[in-house]
């Protein structure tokens, strides 16, 4: 995907019509993989996760008659790479979702998808709460640097980012705008997925 | 210079890089909350309805609960958190074990750590033992109470407790201690619980109220910021939470008040003496309580009593310090 410099090192991946369009176009592709509408259950990777899956949720329902139950997941006690004296101790949230998972289909949603090892973690957490039908992921960028054997089932859009830059996804909900960026290390806000 | 202060703070707010859980003296406010707030996490761990419960965030550690005097309620929290966070353990009573004849503590611990423990739980009767052992060993230490000097793990579970009811009543995620009042009642001179609570409640903003007899409370106990009241009326008007401790009637033989009944008519928390507290107000007790003697058995059973919730954030609690500290602090 093309991206425009906006000036001070700041590329535009997606505006918000982008994502609009790419939420809309997962959705529909999501619910016809998963035409048993009802097996179907939404897990937000926390935090930009969560919201995205409230958007999805929303256009399942347009697209299905039928909400699926979305809830959050913040992976922080599966992680694998905690180092001593370095990063953030404070965790991002609880995990929290009132449903079941055994037997249903469960859809991980991401903003970012990079190294793959949130998503090895938030597989694990998943099985520890039962038995899944399956697991699918939704991710809204895709910016390469994998790590683990791990792709996403509905993508929005994939960029290339060289070293020294960062993905930042901004959402409305949280940040007050919906865009993607491509920034150089440093001058970042929003997050990043690993 | 201003600079240099901020690149050398180990209480940037967020990062954990304490070795070690010695004392609540020693930390910031900022780690204070680190803690609290990566407690609730594992409070949803506990409470998993389907599924396991225990996280893999201490899988293949081995944690020694070493505990030099007698405990149910701590040791049981203590190997119930490092289960829950999926470590091995081992537990060493030294009343009953050979481990102990007469070795100096550090060689006692150089033998468990040849053994390759990652954190050691250690209680014991000398003041300053978790922290004698701390400076010279590896592995990480958690003080779970050392004589009367303090019980961290106790005092970081009652302001947890304290928080998430006054965060629960205002409806408010982020409210914070500041401006609570707080009245800790009986023996405060021979409880290290009380002694970590104060340094918790000071650093948290709340307003520590202590009462007991003269005899009970240590002389300039004030300089540590507190108000000390001998009638309990005057505790208890407008207190949020009342605090009852335990009279340790194993050291009651040196005779420091006149007698058990003059006690309970003095200090005892129940129905009476409560019609002085505010109706919203919260009753604790770190355990294990002497029914009817510093509090009455209905009030513990009652409503306002959040006497068991102590007990299961006193898991998860101890299951956020062996994290940060095995997971985040400097070896």
């Amino acid at each position: 995907m093309n991206t425009h410099d906006t000036g001070a090192g700041r590329n535009v991946v997606m505006d918000a019509t982008a994502i609009q369009e790419a939420l809309s176009r997962m959705a529909r592709e999501i619910a016809e993989a998963n035409p048993d509408a009802h097996s179907l259950a939404l897990l937000g990777i926390l935090s930009r996760g969560r919201p995205l899956a409230e958007r999805v949720a929303g256009i399942l329902r347009e697209l299905t008659g039928v909400t699926p139950p979305v809830g959050s997941l913040a992976t922080t006690l599966y992680r694998d790479d905690f180092r001593a004296g370095v990063g953030r101790a404070k965790p991002r949230g609880t995990t929290h979702f009132d449903f079941n998972v055994d037997g249903r289909t469960v859809l991980l949603v991401d903003d970012v998808l990079a190294a793959g090892r949130t998503i090895r973690a938030a597989m694990d957490e998943v099985m520890d709460y039962g038995r899944p039908q399956r697991i699918q992921l939704a991710c809204l960028v895709d910016r390469g640097g994998r790590e683990l054997p791990i792709r996403a089932d509905y993508l929005g859009t994939s960029v290339s980012a060289r070293s020294g830059y960062w993905v930042s996804v901004r959402l409305q909900e949280m940040d007050g705008e919906d865009i993607v960026l491509l920034q150089r290390r440093g001058a970042a806000e929003g997050t990043e997925g690993a | 210079m201003a600079d240099a202060e901020r690149s050398v703070s180990s209480t940037q707010a967020g990062v954990w890089t304490r070795k070690d859980l010695i004392g609540i003296e020693d930390l910031s406010r900022e780690e204070i909350e680190l803690i609290l707030d990566t407690a609730p996490q594992f409070v949803a761990v506990s409470q998993r309805e389907s599924g396991i419960k225990k996280v893999p965030l201490l899988q293949g550690r081995l944690v020694v609960n070493w505990f030099h005097e007698p405990s149910t309620r701590t040791r049981t929290s203590f190997e119930l958190a490092a289960k829950r966070l999926s470590a091995d353990t081992l537990g060493i009573n030294a009343s009953t074990s050979s481990f102990v004849k007469g070795e100096t503590l550090h060689d006692t611990l150089a033998n468990i750590e040849a053994m390759h423990a990652d954190v050691i739980v250690l209680r014991h009767g000398c003041a300053g033992a978790p922290h004698i052992l701390a400076a010279s060993h590896a592995s990480h230490i958690v003080n779970a109470g050392d004589g009367r000097h303090e019980h961290p793990t106790q005092a970081l579970l009652d302001v947890f407790t304290m928080r998430e009811h006054i965060r629960q009543k205002r409806q408010d995620p982020a409210a914070s201690l500041d401006g609570i009042r707080v009245s800790i009642v009986g023996d405060i001179q021979h409880s290290r619980v009380a002694r970590s609570n104060i340094w918790a409640l000071n650093k948290l903003g709340a307003e520590v109220t202590l009462c007991g007899p003269p005899t009970l409370v240590p002389v300039e106990v004030e300089r540590m910021g507190v108000t000390v009241t001998s009638r309990l009326e005057e505790a208890l008007t407008g207190a949020d939470v009342v605090y009852a401790l335990r009279i340790q009637l194993e050291r009651q033989a040196k005779g420091l008040f006149p007698s058990l009944r003059e006690y309970i008519r003095l200090f005892r928390i129940d129905p009476l003496s409560l019609r002085h507290a505010p109706a919203h107000a919260l009753i604790m007790h770190p355990g294990p309580i002497n029914r009817d003697l510093e509090l009455a058995a209905e009030v513990a059973d009652g409503l306002r009593s959040v006497i068991l919730e102590q007990v299961s954030n006193g898991v998860a609690i101890r299951m956020a310090v062996m994290h940060l500290l095995v997971n985040h602090g400097r070896a």
